[in-house]
């Protein structure tokens, strides 16, 4: 069959197309935004009535999946890594309950945080809930590994974490599909309809079974073609190597050929006899992982006494930050290679608001209200309004998780800090906003609040934003008074009248909610050109 | 045969379209590929590159090892220079001359020419002005990959059909303008080597 040329994350959405999931649910995120695309842009997805459309969050998203699984249908949610902390609750509850129809869940890191907050490693969340995890080394075993995980879903009755990196996630290779399409499962009710229901002495129950299940997990991992260990002659070390950074370990050997005994990791839990035999044989085992060093402090435990293992931890490789070749080279004690350095004069190129972008004068608009004040007082959240930190706005003071503007600015304004700002996005307002404006209300909290409504959600490639055209009657609705409802056009010739409103609000005592609204530059250029195609 | 290749830009620059190209033109023949893009917060105006390997053999690693590129294909002047830790001894820079300035800090254009002609082998050619005199002003990032090809190990004709190809559904004029563009960073290269 022909080669298809796909990302990492179109070959996991290939799979699961191909594997009759009847439905993927998802929040945008780097690096997991283009599974969710790939299947709403596919035309066999809306022939085949697949849902695709997007959710409020991780939350809702990993809910609906769990719903569509107790329905008997296959289905997948995708996330960014940080997605996944949204989404604790009802993704360690799912391990208690089990699937039905086989879930995926699928979690994207971002080592070296290319596009995040943080670099925190998903297979923690999947080894914490007592669920397998898969991770591929490449597109081709991604897209096989959707097949395998959503049948072992189902034979096990048990959802099943994927786990990649950015790496994986966006970086393109060649992938042969399988021959055939398998069909969407049938509605099947779970067998026992009180599997869901989480009462304690139900939930006990359930969890010892996924206690008992574990061992059966393990029993798997070692038979699991995606677990290999390849042997080699020189047992001085051993090397166990996970996902894509079998890649670097290989690319260090030009005729492919490790001379020690190597454990490539594609599942987990970790494949225990597999371990004991490389640790029976080799003197020393180094453990080269991308993301956290689990693996590693698992083989060394807490003391580090015994087994002699080297990794992140050590210092053979670095504590933080994504692998590469290079790294693993020297981690294998052969020579670092290097190209020309780069000249002194190469100056960093920040990301930044597109120019003629709407955050930008409402930016300008806040700082000049603000600017009689003393300084510190934005609290802001993620999107491309962030960029609103740098030169030459420095407009916000903070941006920590979704939603958090809200809720921190309710938080300093308890504290005295009086006036305080909220700045948030449209999309990141009903991802996680609207509950802490809630809590603001109730409390009456003194807090002035910009919802930017760019129309879209942006920072992600331009998604369509859930709360779009409602943005004011959930304001209302959650108990905002209606004077105290501001909606205003943020461009520079409407600036005296913005800054005018924004003093007003400043000025008042309780919650208000100030809504510059224009759209997203890119998103109309993208609508002129779909309109021009269309034509 | 076996090439790996760096691709650089600002966001929104176009590298994306030339690595698309070269990997269909890549696979066309039978070769191998993998290629690493940069999606997300920097495509805002910010940095960006992609990763580009292709070859008639089986590719470990999706990151190109420093000191090991065979090129550096830039759309920016400034950023072909952010990518020389990459390159190999006998690799070749080939970029655009013409700045793309949305930094407060951009260096002065003469400095980064200085530092571009230290580089063992390059080619530098202002790119947007050639795409312009081929006919298309958008074409910036197809007269670049003109520049390159001679450095690329395979047919002009396997990547003009990989052009025909990727603008199938933009019709025949823009296939021309682009071809055009191709063959006059193609023309320019092959005179300045
Ligand atoms: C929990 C979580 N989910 C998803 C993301 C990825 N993300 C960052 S910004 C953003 C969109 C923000 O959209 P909006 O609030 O409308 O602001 P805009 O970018 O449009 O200005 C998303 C989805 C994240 N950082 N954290
Ligand atoms: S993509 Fe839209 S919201 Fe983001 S910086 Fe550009 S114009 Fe502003």
């Amino acid at each position: 069959m022909q080669k298809l040329l796909l990302l990492g994350d179109e070959a996991i959405a290939q799979g699961a197309l191909d594997a009759g999931m009847s439905g993927i649910y998802a929040y945008p995120g780097t690096p997991s935004t283009e599974i969710t695309e790939f299947v709403q842009n596919s035309k066999f997805a809306a022939e085949n009535h697949i849902h695709s459309g997007w959710s409020v969050n991780e939350k809702t998203a990993m809910e609906s999946a769990l719903g569509m699984s107790y329905a008997g249908k296959r289905t997948m949610v995708c996330m960014k890594h940080v997605g996944l902390n949204v989404a604790a609750d009802p993704f360690i509850n799912s391990a208690i309950t089990g699937a039905n129809g086989g879930m995926m869940v699928v979690a994207a890191d971002d080592p070296s945080m290319h596009s995040s907050q943080n670099e925190q490693d998903s297979r923690f969340y999947g080894k914490f809930a007592l669920v397998p995890i898969l991770e591929p080394v490449d597109q081709q075993e991604a897209y096989d590994m959707v097949h395998y995980g959503f049948d072992f879903s189902e034979k096990y009755k048990v959802p099943v974490l994927m786990r990649i990196t950015t790496r994986m996630a966006h970086s393109r290779s060649g992938v042969v599909r399988r021959p055939e399409i398998r069909k969407q499962n049938e509605l099947r009710m779970p067998s026992d309809l009180r599997q869901f229901v989480l009462l304690p002495n139900i939930a006990r129950k359930r969890y010892k079974n996924l206690l008992r299940e574990h061992a059966s997990f393990i029993t798997e991992s070692e038979a699991s073609p995606f677990n290999k260990y390849i042997d080699g002659p020189d047992k001085s070390m051993g090397i166990i190597v996970c996902g894509i950074a079998y890649n670097y370990l290989l690319e260090n050997f030009a005729d492919r050929n490790v001379p020690c005994p190597v454990l490539k990791i594609g599942q987990y839990p970790l494949p225990r006899k597999l371990v004991e035999k490389m640790a029976d044989e080799c003197d020393e085992i180094l453990v080269i992982e991308d993301g956290y060093p689990i693996v590693e402090e698992l083989l060394k435990g807490y003391l580090g006494r015994g087994l002699k293992v080297k990794g992140r931890l050590d210092g053979t490789l670095p504590r933080d930050g994504e692998l590469n070749p290079n790294l693993v080279a020297v981690a294998l004690g052969k020579p670092d290679t290097f190209g020309l350095p780069v000249p002194d004069l190469v100056v960093g190129r920040p990301p930044s608001l597109c120019s003629g972008c709407p955050h930008i004068d409402s930016y300008y608009a806040l700082s000049e209200t603000l600017s009689v004040l003393s300084h510190g007082r934005v609290f802001s959240d993620i999107g491309c309004y962030t960029l609103g930190a740098l030169k030459p706005y420095e407009a916000i003071n903070s941006c920590v998780d979704m939603g958090a503007s809200i809720t921190m600015a309710k938080g300093a304004a308890d504290a005295g800090l009086v006036p305080a700002v909220a700045v948030i996005g449209d999309s990141t307002f009903t991802h996680s906003g609207m509950t802490g404006l809630l809590d603001a209300i109730n409390d009456k909290s003194p807090i002035t609040i910009m919802i930017l409504d760019n129309g879209t959600t942006a920072m992600t490639g331009g998604q369509d934003s859930p709360g779009f055209g409602k943005i004011e009657d959930i304001c209302r609705g959650l108990g905002v008074e209606e004077a105290h409802i501001r909606i205003l056009k943020p461009l520079k010739k409407n600036h005296e009248e913005n800054v005018a409103i924004m003093k007003e609000e400043l000025a008042y005592a309780g919650v208000s909610v100030i809504i510059p609204r224009r759209e997203c530059i890119v998103a109309i250029d993208k609508r002129v050109r779909e309109k021009l195609r269309n034509k | 045969m076996k090439k790996d290749i760096i691709l650089a830009g600002v966001g929104g620059q176009g590298i994306i379209s030339i690595a698309s190209i070269i990997g269909y033109a890549a696979l066309e023949q039978g070769m191998f590929l993998k290629q690493s893009e940069v999606h997300g917060m920097s495509q805002r105006g910010g940095d960006v590159m992609s990763n580009l390997r292709i070859s008639h053999n089986p590719i470990a690693s999706d990151l190109i090892p420093f000191g090991q590129a065979d090129m550096i294909i830039s759309i920016e002047p400034l950023e072909s220079l952010r990518y020389l830790p990459y390159l190999s001894g006998e690799g070749w820079v080939i970029t655009n001359t013409r700045p793309f300035n949305n930094i407060p800090n951009y260096p002065a254009i003469d400095e980064i020419m200085r530092e571009i002609a230290k580089v063992p082998h390059h080619i530098a050619l202002d790119a947007d002005a050639t795409a312009k005199v081929a006919g298309s002003a958008k074409a910036t990032n197809i007269v670049m990959l003109g520049a390159a090809s001679p450095f690329l190990g395979m047919a002009y004709e396997k990547i003009e059909d990989a052009i025909r190809f990727i603008f199938r559904k933009k019709g025949d004029k823009i296939i021309e303008l682009n071809l055009s563009a191709l063959r006059a960073g193609c023309d320019f290269a092959n005179q300045n080597m």
